[in-house]
């Protein structure tokens, strides 16, 4: 949209620049043909500009307010603290509360997203079929998440009560022993992915199954003559064809998965995460240290703790994510500074072959795409 | 734990705490400050939570009797949504002009009592020695208008006692429990050899019982200093609960769906039972029959639990807020809040009225509760210090005993994470 509203006066054709020329002087000109160039680069960051102030505001002004107070002793009635430097971020490394609570974090989170994930590709797939009833079957999916969690955790406490919960009411009717949900750690973690699984794999699957249908169905066509069974064509197509949206879904559930707090807070009555902290994940812990104990700056430590936790596991997640999908981002598998640098070559090539300079950037952009098209297709070939 | 109530409400918590939260900010701190400067009406709002027995015809009384007030109340779902909100807002913006706040949030609200408006001095001998006592900061303030308390007796199933052979009326029950703890845990042993089923819900909740009976339990007064690890009292009623517990208990934990259940279905036959637990049972149980209670509890007289109406100092009409507390906590007005929602009265001559002298319950075979529980409140002799980090500690307690309930870990072993875990607080 903006390109092409931009485009024209930056990319005058000859024939009305000329007449132009003539009657101006070419100082106007050249600061016309510079605002015009701004134009074209800044403005696109500028339009970007709304979320990214507002980002500052609402994410990063936190962020860093949280930074303050976790080397404070802070009173949050007061509104005051005292400087004392890492000592909350020892106390917190030095709990082994805090180890369990990154445990069972792991535990949890690992628990809910890999079966989530699964599922969700596996439903996804069923629903990419010619199946009667799409629509009615792609909102039934999306319906657990419409469930609020408080509301989740209602129903999956009174499955998975210790005495008489229904799971274990069924089990003992088969002369099983009963499951201590509560008791045993591995157990709590079981019961509290389920709840997570339970809302958030028809979310995962629709946004898998848009990715899907985005798939060209010549492939399928193509494939189906080939020869390829449904299993085939899901392994050789569908899922390569999947893994940008992976990794999205990915790295949001990763995100979410360190962050649970509302399946294990409603698990038992107390929402402390467990007599022996069977679960008590980091951002419970967090909560409790901040409003149960009213200790701000050690609360502080500890989100700044779980922030650096996941922007590690975010950094991780990359780069296996760059070396796995190559295709991320730009078609062909260069960095963004070897495409620069590939497209200056290319202008340089033809300012060498034309004899002339390519006056503004806009030619030498197209260049630069003309080549790295030329590019993709030698690549494409040599797959 | 020590939370009456709030606990049964947990689902809704989150949700409506965040909402309720959310409400308060936006609608009564504005018009608190707008509507005084009026000259003509005042805008009062009291925060309160679970059940304080203000109803609309109690507040609509005041406003009859005090035409230029306007009285809005705001009820949080859980007295831990009401807790999260009172210390945010403390010191800032927001809070309500009467603002109720838990006993056991009471400790770290009198860190911040210079914040209160105090009570005047010459309302200060109509509440329980004890009720005033520990909401009185250094400088002599009292700082809270006592609502209601938790004065304990005894409740129990009359039909299970019958099956295991133990006396039914209540009044022979309380003869049978008359005595210390160990009295009760030997009844207690009793009822178990003749049924095999549970004698008590948890050891948690018995816990609570036997340590709101300790002076100085877990902190020094004098010095703040942690003593909960070093007190011999505090090992010896762990390992008491704890011996008693393994054959008498139904380990459930209270205010988890399994203890719900256990109300109704018989999993215990008695329980610890302050006056606020009584509409707890009677909601919760409703088709059971046998509940009753006696008059009785193990080694004197226990209080769980209780409230207080505090007026926060920077409030746009502080002097109206007192007088609203103040009748709010008057004698007349505790009785109809007994009557309203069974908050049982912490003043005085509210003690001594017919209405709650003459109340009974009709769920509880129509026990004369109103007597029975003046009884119990009379019988009170001790009033805990609970300090700063009381909370915490009990808390840790709390989780030691289950442990040991649901079998994590023995007795020793839990104890002995306890101790590493109160060495840690501070």
């Amino acid at each position: 949209m903006t390109s092409t509203k931009t485009a024209p006066p930056s990319a005058p054709s000859p024939q009305q620049a000329r007449p132009d020329r003539t009657e101006r002087t070419p100082r106007r000109i050249a600061f016309g043909q510079k605002l015009s160039k701004w134009d074209f680069k800044l403005s696109p960051y500028l339009y970007i500009s709304p979320f990214f102030i507002l980002f500052v505001i609402t994410g990063l002004f936190p962020i860093a307010y949280t930074a303050v107070i976790s080397f404070m002793d802070w009173d949050l009635v007061r509104n005051s603290g005292t400087f004392i430097g890492f000592d909350q971020y020892i106390y917190v490394l030095t709990q082994p509360k805090f180890w369990i609570a990154l445990r069972n974090t792991f535990s949890i989170f690992l628990l809910s997203s890999v079966p989530q994930l699964i599922l969700a590709i596996f439903i996804a797939t069923m629903l990419d079929q010619n199946i009667r009833a799409k629509t009615f079957w792609r909102m039934g999916v999306l319906l657990p998440y419409v469930m609020a969690p408080v509301a989740v955790a209602l129903i999956f406490s009174n499955m998975f009560g210790d005495k008489y919960g229904l799971i274990n009411t069924l089990l003992g009717n088969i002369g099983l022993p009963p499951i201590m949900w509560h008791s045993n750690a591995f157990a709590s973690h079981i019961a509290i992915a389920t709840m997570v699984n339970f809302r958030w794999t028809g979310y995962n699957t629709l946004i898998l199954l848009a990715a899907m249908q985005a798939i060209p169905r010549d492939y399928y066509e193509a494939a189906a003559i080939d020869g390829a069974n449904k299993f085939r064509q899901f392994t050789a197509i569908t899922l390569p064809s999947l893994r940008p949206t992976l990794i999205f879904v990915i790295i949001t559930s990763t995100i979410g998965g360190l962050q649970i707090f509302d399946e294990p807070r409603m698990y038992d009555q107390f929402g402390t995460g467990g007599a022996n902290s069977q679960w008590l994940t980091i951002s419970l812990y967090l909560y409790d240290i901040g409003w149960g104990q009213w200790n701000f700056g050690r609360a502080a430590a500890l989100a700044w703790i779980l922030f650096l936790i996941i922007l590690a596991i975010g950094v991780i997640n990359m780069l296996v994510t760059n070396r796995l999908v190559r295709d991320e981002g730009s078609r062909d598998g260069r960095s963004r500074r070897d495409r620069r640098a590939a497209a200056i070559a290319a202008r340089n090539d033809l300012e060498h072959r034309v004899g002339g300079t390519v006056r503004d950037d806009f030619g030498s952009t197209s260049t630069g795409a003309a080549t790295s098209d030329t590019n993709d297709k030698t690549t494409e070939v040599a797959r | 734990m020590t939370v009456k109530l709030s606990r049964r409400t947990k689902a809704i918590a989150a949700v409506a705490g965040a909402a309720s939260i959310a409400i308060i900010a936006a609608g009564c701190a504005p018009s608190s400050d707008d509507s005084g400067s009026d000259g003509g009406k005042v805008e009062l709002t009291v925060a309160t939570f679970n059940d304080f027995g203000y109803t609309d015809e109690l507040l609509q009384e005041y406003m009859d009797a005090n035409p230029n007030v306007k009285v809005v109340q705001n009820v949080a779902a859980t007295s831990n949504d009401a807790r999260a909100n009172y210390f945010q807002k403390l010191g800032k913006k927001g809070l309500a002009d009467v603002e109720a706040i838990e006993v056991d949030w009471l400790p770290e609200v009198m860190q911040y009592s210079d914040l209160l408006a105090p009570v005047p001095a010459d309302l200060k001998d109509r509440w329980l020695d004890w009720k005033t006592a520990a909401a009185t900061d250094a400088d002599d303030n009292l700082i809270g208008y006592g609502t209601d308390i938790g004065p304990e007796g005894v409740c129990y199933r009359s039909d299970l006692f019958a099956a295991a052979g133990l006396p039914t009326d209540r009044e022979e029950v309380a003869k049978l429990l008359d005595g210390d703890w160990a009295k009760y845990f030997e009844v207690g042993a009793q009822y178990t050899a003749a049924t095999g089923t549970a004698f008590f819900d948890s050891a948690g909740g018995t816990y609570q019982g036997m340590i709101n009976q300790v002076e100085a339990a877990y902190e020094d007064p004098d010095s703040g200093d942690i003593t909960a690890t070093t007190n011999p009292e505090v090992e010896e009623l762990y390992n008491q609960v704890l011996d008693a517990s393994a054959t008498q208990s139904a380990h459930l934990g209270q205010w988890s769906d399994d203890w719900f259940a256990g109300l109704s279905n018989g999993a215990f036959a008695t329980m610890l039972c302050p006056g606020w637990m009584l509409g707890v049972i009677s909601g919760n149980a409703e088709d059971v029959t046998g509940w009753d209670i006696a008059n009785t509890f193990p080694n004197g007289g226990g209080n769980w639990g209780g409230s207080y109406l505090t007026v926060p100092a920077n409030g746009a009409n502080v002097e109206e807020a007192q007088k609203l507390a103040d009748w709010l906590t008057a004698p007349e007005q505790q009785v109809k809040a007994f009557e309203n929602a069974g908050t049982f009265p912490s003043q005085n001559d509210a003690l001594t009225s017919d209405t709650l002298l003459g109340s009974t319950n009709e769920y509880f075979n129509n026990a004369p509760v109103g007597q029975i529980l003046t009884d119990r409140a009379n019988a009170i002799t001790v009033a805990p210090f609970k300090g700063p980090f009381y909370f915490q500690v009990n808390d840790a307690m709390q989780q030691a005993l289950t442990r040991v309930e649901d079998g994590t870990q023995d007795k020793k072993a839990s104890w002995d994470q306890w101790v590493s875990e109160v060495e840690a607080i501070g």
